[in-house]
């Protein structure tokens, strides 16, 4: 039996696709996933993303915890509310998982993490945890949480939910949340375009989603939620990290925090001495330069040789063709041709930066 | 529900067929199908003179969400295939049995039309999945 967030009921009415997601049965779309796409590119799309796990860290020793679970550096947080994207890495530097931390205050910091990766990280932490007194660790299963996200999202969530918390939520930079109103509000999202996150009480969750769709906000599956993180860039765990890969080999160079060099995070030796022998393979974007669809495990052949796998490919909406993330041999380049094994075919894609979309608009020079 | 016309012939695989004038047999995949697969992408389409076997792939249908072979219903050689769809493969979803056929076939061995499903027992088919 899969579990279900408070707001099933409503999706199952709506006419949602239901699939079986890391445990939980979630929406896939509610008609058309491109429609849902489309209109997070365009208006504004909302996502019951409650099957994420929320975990609040409490006590004094929290932030020294955390200074040494996460791969990222939590002293970077000063300001209440600031959010954190960093990888949870094990002794070998596998990523265990990704997630965000929001600091609070200092003695309460909150994680939110994958579904499917739940139950182990929270054995990883605790784990970690034992060694140190002062910190309690509590998954918050009593939460659930709303990403509202798009251009319109902003103006469309105070519409829904009132002066407060357009009071309170319209001046937040982007990466930092606040509580306002019995809703914990946070500028930050998967899908490259802006708008907020909000975790609230599961029993307030339906009304806050029927508030929404009265605004005009459309609700969307998990199948546009993988379209628009893909053409964002941004990595999905599982698919194009695991314990099996480093940061460094999956484009989250940038989220790994070398200095102090004294602050000795779990996997810091292993990706030490995998910075200093140089990558063998790194994740890249790339784009089909001919008709097709893009998938993951599909392998890349360069110079007539196999060069690595996607890890997720798709059709992009915005674009108009298909691009994927694949984790290639380190020698591929930005601007070279390669070929990927479509069925019985070999078709050609160019390596490009990524994201391939942010806030709307393409980010691919002509190809 | 689907739609499931009375005058068509279907497969298990969710293929549908519809007997022209001239004798060939014109091919696409079901509303049920369409459905089940989401938002189409992209299809690709065997070439005019290819030969094809009942019951082996010869097309493939993209969607969003995942790759499916389409089979073919009965044997036979290619002769027309429906070209707007490299544009417009959202016409698979919009019109399943119209601007949606992927290709004609003219048929070797009529006898196979009559392993074919008719409506109803085709509905059976589709509920069971549903």
């Amino acid at each position: 039996m899969n579990q279900k967030t408070a707001l099933f009921d409503i999706h199952r009415k709506a006419g949602a696709k239901l699939v079986e997601f890391g445990g939980w049965d979630m929406p896939l779309h509610y008609g058309s996933q491109i429609r849902e796409h489309l209109a997070v590119r365009q208006d504004a799309g909302m996502f019951d993303v409650s099957h994420m796990s929320r975990v609040d860290l409490r006590g004094p020793a929290v932030r020294p915890f955390l200074r040494r679970l996460l791969a990222n550096n939590v002293d970077k947080l000063v300001l209440p509310g600031k959010a954190l994207y960093s990888c949870m890495l094990n002794e070998q530097g596998g990523v265990i998982d990704d997630l965000i931390t929001y600091y609070l205050a200092d003695d309460w910091f909150r994680l939110v993490i994958n579904a499917a990766t739940r139950d182990t990280d929270l054995v990883w932490m605790r784990e970690q945890a034992g060694r140190l007194d002062g910190v309690e660790l509590a998954h918050r299963a009593d939460l659930s949480m709303i990403a509202v996200q798009g251009p319109q999202a902003r103006d469309k969530t105070f519409a829904a939910l009132g002066e407060a918390v357009e009071a309170a939520a319209s001046p937040l930079p982007a990466f930092v949340a606040v509580d306002v109103d019995g809703y914990f509000v946070a500028r930050t999202g998967y899908t490259g375009e802006d708008g907020f996150e909000i975790v609230l009480a599961n029993e307030r969750a339906p009304a806050a989603w029927e508030a929404l769709r009265e605004t005009g906000v459309v609700p969307c599956g998990l199948g546009a939620r993988d379209t628009l993180r893909l053409e964002a860039g941004m990595n999905l765990y599982g698919s194009d990290m695991d314990t099996t890969t480093t940061p460094l080999e999956s484009a989250l160079g940038w989220t790994v925090a070398w200095e102090p060099e004294d602050r000795d995070f779990v996997g810091r030796d292993a990706l030490e001495r995998q910075r200093e022998h140089g990558l063998t393979r790194k994740l890249v974007g790339l784009v089909l330069m001919d008709k097709g669809v893009l998938r993951s495990h599909q392998s890349v052949h360069w110079q007539g040789c196999g060069a690595g796998e996607i890890t997720s490919g798709s059709f992009s909406p915005t674009l108009g063709r298909s691009i994927a993330l694949a984790r290639v041999s380190a020698s591929l380049q930005i601007g070279d041709t390669c070929q990927v094994r479509i069925r019985d075919k070999l078709l050609n894609a160019k390596v490009v930066k990524h994201p391939f979309v942010r806030r709307g608009k393409s980010c691919l020079n002509e190809i | 529900m689907s739609e499931i016309p009375e005058a068509l012939r279907y497969t298990k695989t969710h293929e549908w067929v519809r007997t022209m004038d001239d004798g060939h047999l014109e091919v696409g995949i079901t509303d049920h199908a369409q459905e089940m697969m989401g938002d189409m992408v992209f299809v690709e389409l065997p070439d005019v003179g290819d030969s094809v076997v009942a019951g082996q792939d010869c097309a493939v249908v993209e969607s969003v969400k995942a790759a499916s072979d389409v089979y073919a219903p009965i044997s036979g050689e290619i002769v027309e295939i429906n070209d707007t769809l490299r544009d417009s493969p959202e016409f698979v979803n919009q019109h399943p049995y119209e601007g949606g056929w992927l290709f004609r076939v003219r048929p070797t061995e009529e006898s196979e039309l009559e392993n074919l499903l008719n409506a109803e027992a085709y509905s059976d088919v589709a509920a069971a999945e549903a």
